[in-house]
């Protein structure tokens, strides 16, 4: 057994273990952990697979910063754990059933496709370029278009994600931004002519 | 030596253990949420061996937007939680039948 078999078996038990304890997990705080230990894991193995660049986008984007805000959201929250879990056991039948049929028709298709099962004839190390500035350059001219549209995507995402979450303070005290610009003087400031008291000094000669 | 049926069948099994996840978990929607994200590391796994044992760097540009896609989602999803659990003080799916779908 080469290196190459032992970092894989070791990466892919570690990868089932980590969803299997997503899944089973009591505390939510635990699952979260455990799915970043299940983006480390798949993180290594795309490694393997010669995709640098998505690996290390992988870490940064699950483990920095959608498993954050996960964890945030889940110590945020104040939830009944006791109530969650009732019931927890009754699906387990139909959720065996539906995943052990689902697996199989997957391995069956998969596994008899002899083409697959002969060691694959990877086209020799195409360029001597790293992975990045190959992606870079598919992504910054064939798929631009669909570069600049993930980015609209994300922007629309922190729109609505600010949006679903702003809230109001009823107390605070906030000068409406509109009403001010459409002051004028004449709102503002009246000028009164009024007597002077007393009326007019004579001279006193 | 590792081929690319591996990589497959461990994205299937990836893929099943999330499905029984919202199976099992069809009580709180923070798991369910985080079972799909497996779900969708199973099939970005999938992608990168293709792009892997074909040769070809489109599958990788694939997973890249795929990510960009799951972030916003998330972003979103967590999003109306925090306001589901502002309005109602739970995020117990039982006691979210407000519509009576």
């Amino acid at each position: 057994m080469n290196f190459e078999n032992l970092s894989f078996y070791l990466f892919a038990a570690v990868l089932i273990g980590a969803a299997l304890s997503v899944i089973f997990s009591r505390n939510p705080v635990h699952a979260a952990l455990s799915l970043v230990l299940a983006f480390f894991t798949a993180a290594g193995i795309w490694l393997m697979l010669e995709a640098e660049f998505l690996a290390i986008s992988l870490i940064l984007v699950y483990v920095g910063a959608v498993m954050v805000l996960f964890l945030f959201v889940v110590m945020m929250l104040d939830i009944n754990l006791n109530r969650m879990r009732e019931g927890y056991w009754n699906y387990l039948l139909p959720a065996l059933i539906v995943s052990g049929i689902f697996l199989t028709e997957l391995i069956v298709l998969i596994g008899g496709r002899v083409m697959f099962n002969k060691p694959a004839d990877v086209p020799a190390a195409i360029t001597s370029e790293g992975n990045t500035l190959q992606l870079g350059r598919l992504l910054y001219t064939e798929y631009l278009y669909a570069f600049e549209l993930a980015a609209v995507i994300l922007l629309v995402a922190i729109v609505a994600a600010i949006a679903l979450t702003l809230r109001r303070r009823k107390d605070m005290k906030l000068v409406s931004s509109n009403e001010q610009f459409s002051a004028s003087r004449e709102s503002r400031l009246k000028i009164v002519s009024m007597p002077v008291e007393g009326g007019r000094r004579e001279d006193p000669s | 030596m590792i081929t690319l049926s591996h990589y497959l069948i461990l994205a299937a099994i990836l893929f099943s253990i999330s499905i029984a996840g919202i199976f099992l978990n069809r009580k709180n929607i923070i798991i369910i949420l985080m079972s799909i994200e497996l779900m969708l590391l199973a099939v970005n796994i999938n992608f990168v061996a293709f792009s892997h044992f074909l040769g070809d760097l489109s599958g990788q540009i694939f997973v890249f937007f795929i990510l960009t896609v799951a972030a916003a989602e998330a972003a979103i999803g967590l999003a109306i939680l925090v306001v589901l659990f502002r309005n109602l003080n739970t995020i117990n799916v039982d006691d979210i039948g407000e519509m009576r779908g």
